[in-house]
């Protein structure tokens, strides 16, 4: 297998906001790797700092944001050294977005085609006429019934899914390298979500792009991502193919919320809850920031905060256990699984 | 939305026929005879009786009312006690020079508060946003007759203004037909509406800009200045309309001290002389075009806040 | 054991008026809940699924009479509570608690938590005034939280200590059914389970009966006995939970179900993408209300309204509202996409 492109690579990143209280630190430490072609999901729960990650890739950061650290690769030029200038002729035209909300991500008083067309008319020197034919040819390949007319609807006159399908329309316009969804989905009902999931799965097959996927639905990275990079409390705590991340998760965090996740597809007796709260932002703690709630956690843990360590797959984990250091069990028992400790690699797990 | 504009009219029916009868009935809260207030004290039994036979105050109470609605409605306003003219009359040769008066000054409002309070938004925070909201926040609390009655003291009188501004100097016989005597009135209830304006712009705009659409708006790679003027300025106007619409309304009714400050023979005066002199048929006519003016305003802010905010078209 | 009733919904059916016109007249109406009917046993806990606008709290809130009900019959230990007077409504409110999904919109934040717990026993009488404050530190310990907790205020807390709180408020009068509108949804993972697994304990604990509405199927399964499925007002499948999630009889059911993606990348399995929006609930679709969306829809379909029944491949007491169960399961009806 020869060794895939890297299309977009964040390393080490940190962003802050300033507020009344303080400074917030709400992304402290994210890295991953997007291969061309493929897709990467970042999960985690909320105010774990998964929106801020994507806004800080494009800096999109409100004014009371900034980026304190890191590099943000595409293709390898560091975005974060790019004047305001290249940015904007990156934004909806290499790298585009969509996000959380679609009732209230459009404005409300352009229309439909006057909205797509935009994107085009900028980075694409289209005509107003040209950028109108598009937007047409645009919503119809995002399956949008009879566009020629909805073309000229305002955002009101669509339904949520609807809309989140024009969102996609808009920022497939200019045909990205890279689609950041931030929660595309979470807002809509599931068999509208089942839509617009096989719709975004079908144009990366069909346009050959990336896709950083946020979400905070488990269920949904399983379905439609290649890699996944577990966020807590700001940072990246494991970064997985998706095959290792679901059937051998290294990390405590991510075996607990695999085991605390009710599903409807199987039995289950009981949920196997992860304790406790997510830390505040103003008050995280030293060590581990999973350490007060962890049940493997020792007093390393709780002292010194963990890196990410990468094993021989490239996969990463930010975890005690799996490093020298480790002053505790040799197996260690976690939420029901087994995991060996100071292991790299696949070996982590005992087989069945 | 026709289904709208006329549902909004009908609605308008209740609301005038409301101001008629306070109207009417400002004669009758008078305490006291009417008609003896009018012929003033120590007028001769006769005179009493012959206003009172002109006002129509021997009927009865609802036949005065119908009398006054049936003219009304086609146009006759009674006359004028103090010169005999119909009121109708008295009120059309006043109405455009007040109408003038509102007109140039919501353009200036307008265009000062716009300003403003774009600019006092796209740099919130800084030394000119709070600058400007200062002096807005003067412009609101000062009275309009102290401020025009500072303007006047400045330019029309006082001896410090320089050769180049010498043409502001209000001329003795007062309103006449030169644009030049309307910009000091014009600057006293302008700014004023300004102030207001750039506030409501501010903190609509400071509004707009958070929110989803125009962060959408950035991702797509639109310029600040177009993220500014294309999209956040066009939602932000939305409620900033219907502020100007009730300004506009406001100056046409309310303009009665700046009027009388820069001695201009507008509504305003009318209504103050006629309550002066106790002429009921003039304050009746006055107060009544008034409303009227102000509940069409209204209806018109409502129609073009409807036309202009797309999403509470829906049914 | 003989399974005792508890409550008892019969021909439920909620209409809200539309006003439009120029006087405001009722032009039309929302069929929110249109003819529904189930009952539900002492001890159990039954679920309400469905996406946005289906009616789900529509029907929570006419049980409780917080909205009076257009028609149908709401009996409770066999009495129409549509019959009783208000202040005798007033003792069956102690009875029936809800908890709603926002556990801050549902609390009063200048309250401490103390007094948002006696409030509900001194309305209710439950308990004379002295004992009250022991029953608050009580109740809290039940949910989970701390005794000293009781004089902070809402805000001081965390969304799943705040749920917890409307637990512990819905306890505090002894009730006998708890109507959970989505109280768990807006709950992360993690603190989810741990709501989830209190909600179960105190069941056992005080013998709760549980009316569980909800959007997230992998929820409902966890925690219920049996599960009605609804769309646009009206129940499509209703049956025990292995029947109804490993042999759904509805089309909708089936859709549903296959929509919602599984936390296992290994598992590839048929998805039925169902084609369009849910028809909005002011002109219901005639006949099938499911109908415009339904991959097996024919003509009859269009006019002929299916009611529930049970086929004979169904165990007792599951049921569907669909005229073709036994055609789509002999494969005699394929789906045309
Ligand atoms: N403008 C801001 N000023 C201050 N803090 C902020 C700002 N924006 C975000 N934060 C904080 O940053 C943290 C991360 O927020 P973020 O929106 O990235 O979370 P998320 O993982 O996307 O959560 P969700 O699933 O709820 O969308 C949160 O604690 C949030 O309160
Ligand atoms: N007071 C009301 N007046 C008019 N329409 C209403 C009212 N309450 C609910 N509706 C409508 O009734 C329908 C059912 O609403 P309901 O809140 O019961 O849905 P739901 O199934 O609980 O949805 P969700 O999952 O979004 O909470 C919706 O179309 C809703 O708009
Ligand atoms: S580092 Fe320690 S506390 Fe953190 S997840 Fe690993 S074992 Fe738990
Ligand atoms: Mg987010
Ligand atoms: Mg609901």
């Amino acid at each position: 297998m020869s060794v895939p492109e890297i299309i977009l690579e964040v390393k080490n990143l940190k962003t802050s906001f300033a507020t009344d209280s303080g400074e917030v630190r709400a992304v402290d430490g994210v890295s991953f790797k997007l291969p061309k072609g493929q897709t990467i999901g970042i999960v985690g729960e909320s105010g774990s700092g998964k929106s801020i990650t994507s806004l800080s890739i494009l800096r999109l950061l409100a004014s009371n944001g900034k980026i304190k650290e890191g590099e943000v690769l595409y293709k390898g030029q560091d975005l974060l050294k790019f004047s305001e200038d290249q940015m904007r002729k990156l934004r909806g035209n290499e790298i585009s977005m969509i996000f959380q909300e679609p009732m209230t991500s459009l404005n409300p008083v352009y229309t439909v085609g006057q909205q797509i067309g935009e994107a085009l008319m900028l980075h694409q020197n289209m005509s107003k006429k040209e950028a109108h034919i598009r937007s047409v040819e645009l919503l119809k390949l995002v399956g949008i019934p009879s566009p020629d007319k909805r073309v000229k609807n305002y955002p009101f006159e669509l339904s949520g899914g609807m809309r989140q399908r024009v969102m996609i329309a808009m920022s497939l316009a200019c045909d990205p390298e890279i689609l950041i969804a931030d929660e595309p989905t979470t807002a809509l009902d599931v068999t509208i979500q089942a839509q617009i999931l096989e719709l975004i799965k079908e144009l990366q097959d069909r346009l050959g792009m990336s896709v950083v996927f946020i979400t905070h639905d488990l269920g949904v990275v399983a379905e439609t991502c290649d890699y996944v990079a577990v966020m807590y409390a700001g940072q990246v705590v494991e970064y997985a193919d998706i095959r290792s991340l679901f059937h051998y998760p290294k990390l405590p965090y991510t075996i607990g919320l695999l085991k605390s996740l009710p599903r409807h597809d199987i039995e289950q007796d009981k949920l196997e809850p992860i304790k406790g709260n997510v830390p505040s932002p103003h008050d995280m703690p030293v060590g581990c920031r999973f350490s007060p709630r962890c049940p493997a956690a020792t007093d390393l843990c709780r002292a010194k905060m963990p890196q990410l360590e990468t094993d021989e797959k490239g996969n990463q984990v930010r975890c005690w256990i799996y490093s020298e250091e480790w002053d505790g069990e040799s197996e260690v028992n976690i939420y029901g699984e087994t995991r060996i400790a100071k292991s790299r690699g696949t070996e982590t797990v005992l087989p069945d | 939305m026709t289904k709208y504009i006329i549902r909004r009219l009908l609605q308008t029916i209740p609301v005038l026929i409301g101001v008629t009868i306070l109207v009417f009935s400002l004669m009758h809260l008078v305490p006291g005879d009417p008609a003896q207030i009018v012929a003033g004290e120590g007028a001769s039994e006769q005179t009493v009786e012959n206003i009172r036979e002109r006002l129509g105050l021997n009927e009865s109470i609802p036949v005065q009312y119908g009398n006054f609605l049936g003219n009304a409605v086609q146009g006759d306003l009674g006359s004028s006690i103090r010169s005999g003219r119909p009121v109708m009359e008295e009120i059309a040769s006043r109405f455009w020079v007040t109408f003038e008066l509102a007109f140039y000054s919501t353009i200036l409002a307008v265009f000062l508060g716009l300003i403003a309070g774009i600019v006092s938004a796209v740099r919130h925070y800084t030394l000119a946003d709070t600058s400007i909201m200062i002096v807005a926040l003067f412009g609101l609390s000062m009275p309009n007759f102290w401020f025009g009655l500072l303007l006047i003291q400045w330019f029309a009188i006082g001896n410090w203004m320089p050769e180049s501004l010498e043409f502001l100097k209000m001329r003795p016989s007062g309103w006449g037909d030169s644009w030049r005597q309307i910009i000091l009135p014009v600057v006293t209830l302008g700014t004023g509406g300004a102030a207001i304006i750039a506030r409501m712009t501010r903190s609509s705009m400071l509004e707009v800009v958070g929110q989803d659409y125009i962060r959408t708006a950035r991702a797509k790679g639109v310029s600040e200045r177009l993220v500014t003027y294309r999209h956040a300025l066009k939602n932000a106007l939305i409620p900033v309309v219907t502020v100007v619409g009730l300004e506009f309304g406001g100056f046409l009714g309310g303009a009665v001290l700046t009027e009388t400050i820069f001695a201009i023979n507008g509504m305003g005066r009318l209504t103050i002389d006629a309550i002066r002199t106790r002429d009921f048929p003039v304050v009746q006519g006055t107060v009544l075009v008034i409303s009227v003016i102000f509940v069409l305003v209204n209806l018109i802010v409502d129609i073009s806040y409807r036309l202009l905010n797309k999403r509470i078209d829906l049914n | 054991m003989e399974k005792q009733e508890l409550l008892k919904v019969e021909g439920l059916k909620q209409y809200f008026p539309i006003k439009g016109g120029f006087l405001g007249r009722t032009v039309n109406h929302v069929k929110a809940v249109d003819d529904i009917s189930f009952t539900v046993y002492e001890g159990e806990t039954v679920s309400i699924v469905g996406e946005s606008g289906c009616g789900k709290s529509t029907t929570g809130r006419a049980i409780l009479r917080l909205e009076e009900p257009t028609e149908g019959k709401v009996e409770f230990r066999g009495v129409n509570l549509a019959d009783i007077s208000k202040r005798q409504m007033r003792n069956y409110r102690k009875d029936l608690q809800i908890i709603f999904q926002d556990p801050y919109a549902s609390i009063n934040p200048r309250q401490t938590v103390a007094s948002v717990l006696t409030e509900a026993m001194e309305i209710q009488k439950v308990l004379p005034a002295n004992k009250r404050r022991h029953r608050v530190e009580e109740l809290l310990e039940t949910v989970g939280l701390l005794p000293y907790q009781a004089d902070r205020f809402p805000h001081e807390f965390s969304g799943g200590q705040r749920q917890r709180i409307g637990i512990a408020r819905a306890l505090s009068v002894n009730p006998q059914l708890i109507i959970c509108d989505e109280a768990v949804s807006a709950l992360d993972v993690s603190i989810q389970a741990q709501v989830l697994n209190l909600l179960e304990e105190l069941q056992e604990e005080f013998k709760l009966t549980y009316l569980f509405i909800s959007h997230d199927l992998g929820v409902v399964r966890h925690i219920s006995d049996r599960i009605i499925v609804m769309y646009l007002g009206k129940i499509m499948e209703i049956g025990d939970k292995t029947s109804l999630f490993e042999n759904p009889k509805h089309p909708y059911t089936k859709a549903l179900l296959s929509a919602i993606p599984v936390p296992d990348p290994d598992k590839k399995k048929e998805r039925i993408v169902l084609r369009g929006d849910v028809p909005s609930p002011i002109d219901p679709p005639s006949g099938c209300r499911f109908h415009t969306r339904c991959p097996y829809a024919t003509a009859k379909c269009k006019v002929e309204v299916p009611v529930l029944r049970t086929a004979s491949s169904m165990k007792e007491g599951h049921e569907a509202a669909c005229h073709y169960i036994e055609e789509i399961e002999s494969g005699e009806k394929q789906p045309n996409y």
